[in-house]
């Protein structure tokens, strides 16, 4: 029996795996010390268990465990890179590039910085949602110090040429940052192969706990600092202080290992249900694939359902099936996703969009389901949409003048 | 092996087994992004609405007045940034003995010439100088930033919260309390208390780490410390530690309903180990006002220095009790306390700190103190 609702927002967040639950229990319960003790037991156990999590996040992304700093999430690993880099590199520059489809966690944090004096140039992206290379080599300065272009998107699941953009960056002398929230243990990333300097992450996209994750900051080939954003205790080699959080770092480390492990088939097995659900909802007449279908995450698909409104759409199934229209951080918008738009999509199109999340635990029978569901749900909405009978008539949509409103 | 004696719960606490039970749901079914709009999601964002709800309502606060964070530190940063940065305060006092958290964002804010600097005297019982602490609001040409810990970590001194804010008021300056250890051991009435800012980290009362508040009084409007998302009404960005926000509301539920009882049996073992180690262990002096305005759960203990002595906490150590130097979060510097070398600069004393919770006892108590008689 099919138990409801099917979740499919795995873009969002992840149930943890419960072998991560298991390996964070001793450090709820007897080994609760404060890693920062350094008289008795409690606290060396902490430190331990964090020395190790901390291994094992650093081998899941190629890295050595020193160029590893934990943060709360991936949203403050944006903000300590950004900020941290723009303050400490001030004396070389001010300017920053990145992208119009980035996570608000860097948008909101590159506004930031231009309030604060520094440039900050937002590349278009092409209508499959990769950036230009060569209008990013265009936008470089002598004032550029940092390259910020995401690893994965979050809504469309396109992966950036993050190999040619490192490769761009270190023959001008530029940090490379990027956000890998969405591509570290669904894909394999590694720092050194593609050469990135500065990497958030987060434990809650990859089946660990809620309230951690970690920033990479190389420390070889270049040595890249950053400025603490947060001053205290002098916790992660100064870089972000507060007490750490043992459970979630456990919890997160265990997280990594399972991906690390396990990658190979989960992928194989993922992107094999991500492909059979693609292809039957593109069956439906009228419905796109948006972005690149390549250079994509596994086990992700966004697809637009013309003549039919996004959110009614997700009302018609919102009981049973849990997806969204985008990013969660934006979902209680009524607005049109900017990263559909920034593809080039008209409002029809991107107000007509579903992201499909596929995860570890993600069922062939849940799949099915929602192929039916779907399909089902698009062809009622249609029924009753005076754009689709017009559609169907011949009409040119295009031509028509909508009297404004 | 035998027990460990825990005597470093101004550090951290254990998490409670009723907090942990409130959390489970949370760390396997109930997993949704509170963002979200489904089920899933809204189940998650009520669950933390209704945190809020419950932390302020036991700290008479309004729900819109509590943000919650990833600790501290992090609310401590935020709300000072936030008063130089935002609301024009020029000048900040605070003291010597505050919690690195406080001296090296202010000390930063300083360096970068976005505010002057100055420490209020402290008395020789560690208590702040209301005096000069006036004399420096008074004199002072720029609007103030007064950040004061409502009790200290190491020795346990508490400032009167309410005369400082009453003084901060009279002199329209900003008030950040840095509550870490106050919050969850003691009551509070935000709603007739005149400070703009309080936080609080639940593992120092029995709750998870990796989360905590910022109180913001609703007359100051600030801007976010860190970006990137509408979470905490734009104040907070990234996705909620649901778990942790379940934990630090369910731990301060029990905190407060058990108050009255566990203040009173913590605060008579501090006291029997005071006496206790007076009679048996000569030349034993105590740091702060342990009698005084103090936290009940921190007991700061100067020994006399000797060659046995000076290796004290290592041989607590192999006696399995914890205790420790000073604060945690310095421990493992060899700088020493900056607190200690603040108020009591004697170089022929060595200084240990034990901190106490509900779950210890007078028996342990007995032991600590005949094992720290051998080893003096």
């Amino acid at each position: 029996m099919l138990k409801l609702p099917v979740y499919l927002d795995n873009n969002a967040t992840t149930p943890m795996d419960p072998r991560v639950l298991e390996a964070m229990i001793p450090y709820f319960t007897e080994h609760f010390g404060n890693a920062a003790s350094r008289n008795h037991p409690f606290g060396w156990e902490a430190e331990e268990a964090v020395d190790y999590a901390r291994e094992q996040v650093a081998k899941l992304v190629g890295a050595d465990p020193k160029e590893i700093i934990f943060t709360s999430g991936a949203t403050e690993g944006d903000n300590l890179a950004i900020k941290g880099v723009f303050e400490m590199y001030a004396s070389k520059g001010n300017h920053i590039i990145t992208c119009t489809t980035e996570h608000k966690a860097v948008l909101d944090t590159c506004k930031h910085i231009e309030k604060l004096g520094g440039e900050v140039t937002y590349l278009q992206v092409k209508p499959d949602g990769l950036i230009d290379l060569g209008e990013l080599e265009a936008a470089i300065k002598p004032t550029t110090i940092l390259i910020a272009i995401m690893y994965a998107n979050n809504e469309i699941g396109v992966i950036q040429p993050v190999r040619e953009i490192s490769a761009l960056a270190k023959k001008r002398g530029i940090l490379f940052f990027t956000d890998a929230t969405q591509a570290v243990g669904k894909v394999p990333v590694d720092v050194n192969k593609d050469g990135i300097d500065v990497m958030a992450f987060t434990g809650h996209k990859m089946y660990g706990p809620k309230g951690v994750g970690a920033l990479y900051v190389r420390r070889k080939n270049p040595r890249v600092k950053v400025t603490a954003q947060m001053d205290g205790g002098g916790h992660e080699r100064g870089m972000r202080s507060g007490t750490l959080n043992v459970p979630g770092i456990v919890g997160f480390g265990k997280a990594c290992e399972i991906c690390r492990l396990d990658m190979e088939e989960d992928t194989k097995r993922i992107k094999a249900l991500r492909d059979k659900l693609e292809n039957a909802l593109l069956q439906i007449e009228e419905s796109y694939l948006n972005g690149n279908k390549e250079s994509r995450l596994p086990h992700v698909s966004n697809i637009s359902f013309k003549y039919v409104e996004g959110e009614g759409l997700l009302m018609g199934f919102n009981k049973n099936i849990a997806l969204s229209s985008g990013s969660a951080c934006t979902s209680a918008s009524l607005e049109p996703s900017y990263v559909l738009k920034a593809l080039g999509l008209g409002d029809d199109l991107a107000h007509s969009s579903l992201r499909f999340g596929l995860g570890r635990f993600t069922t062939e029978e849940q799949i099915d389901y929602t192929v039916e569901q779907i399909t089902t749900t698009v062809n009622k909405l249609r029924e009753m949409s005076p754009l689709w009978e017009m559609f169907k008539e011949g009409v040119d949509m295009d031509k028509i003048e909508w009297a404004a409103h | 092996m035998p027990e460990r004696i825990y005597l470093d719960n101004a550090a951290t606490t254990p998490l409670c087994k009723e907090a942990l039970e409130a959390m489970m749901p949370y760390l396997t079914t109930h997993f949704g992004n509170p963002s979200s709009i489904y089920s899933y999601g809204r189940e998650s964002r009520m669950a933390i609405e209704n945190a809020r709800k419950s932390v302020a309502k036991i700290l008479n606060a309004h729900p819109s007045e509590i943000f919650f964070t990833s600790g501290g530190t992090e609310s401590s940063n935020t709300a000072i940034y936030a008063a130089v940065r935002d609301l024009g305060c020029k000048h900040i006092i605070t003291s010597a003995i505050e919690h690195h958290a406080t001296l090296h964002t202010v000390d930063f804010l300083h360096c970068n010439g976005e505010a002057a600097l100055s420490n209020v005297n402290l008395l020789s019982d560690g208590h702040i100088d209301m005096e000069d602490l006036e004399n420096i609001l008074s004199s002072s040409e720029d609007r103030c930033l007064v950040t004061l810990m409502h009790a200290n970590n190491e020795i346990g001194n508490m400032i009167d919260i309410n005369a400082v804010g009453v003084l901060c008021k009279k002199y329209n300056a900003i008030f950040h309390s840095d509550t870490v250890q106050t919050v969850g051991h003691f009551p509070f009435n935000l709603r007739e208390t005149p400070v703009h800012f309080i936080t609080g980290a639940s593992h120092k009362f029995h709750g998870p780490k990796g989360v905590g508040i910022l109180y913001i009084n609703e007359n100051v409007k600030i801007k976010p410390f860190v970006h990137g998302g509408a979470q905490e009404r734009n104040m907070r960005a990234g996705t909620e530690n649901l778990y942790g926000i379940i934990g630090f509301a369910k731990a301060l539920q029990l905190a407060t309903d058990g108050y009255e009882k566990d203040s009173a049996y913590i605060n008579e073992l501090k006291l029997y180990m005071m006496a206790t180690l007076k009679k048996n262990i000569h030349g034993v002096s105590f740091n702060g006002d342990p009698e005084g305005r103090s936290l009940y759960t921190v007991l700061s203990v100067s020994f006399p220095k000797s060659e046995k002595s000076e290796m004290l906490l290592f041989n607590l150590d192999i006696n399995h009790i914890c205790a420790s130097g000073g604060s945690a979060c310095t421990s493992g510097a060899d700088a020493g306390s900056h607190v200690i070398r603040t108020i009591n600069n004697n170089p022929n004393q060595v200084t240990v700190r034990f901190s106490f919770s509900k779950h210890n006892t007078r028996e342990e108590i007995d032991v600590v103190v005949k094992k720290l008689k051998e080893l003096i």
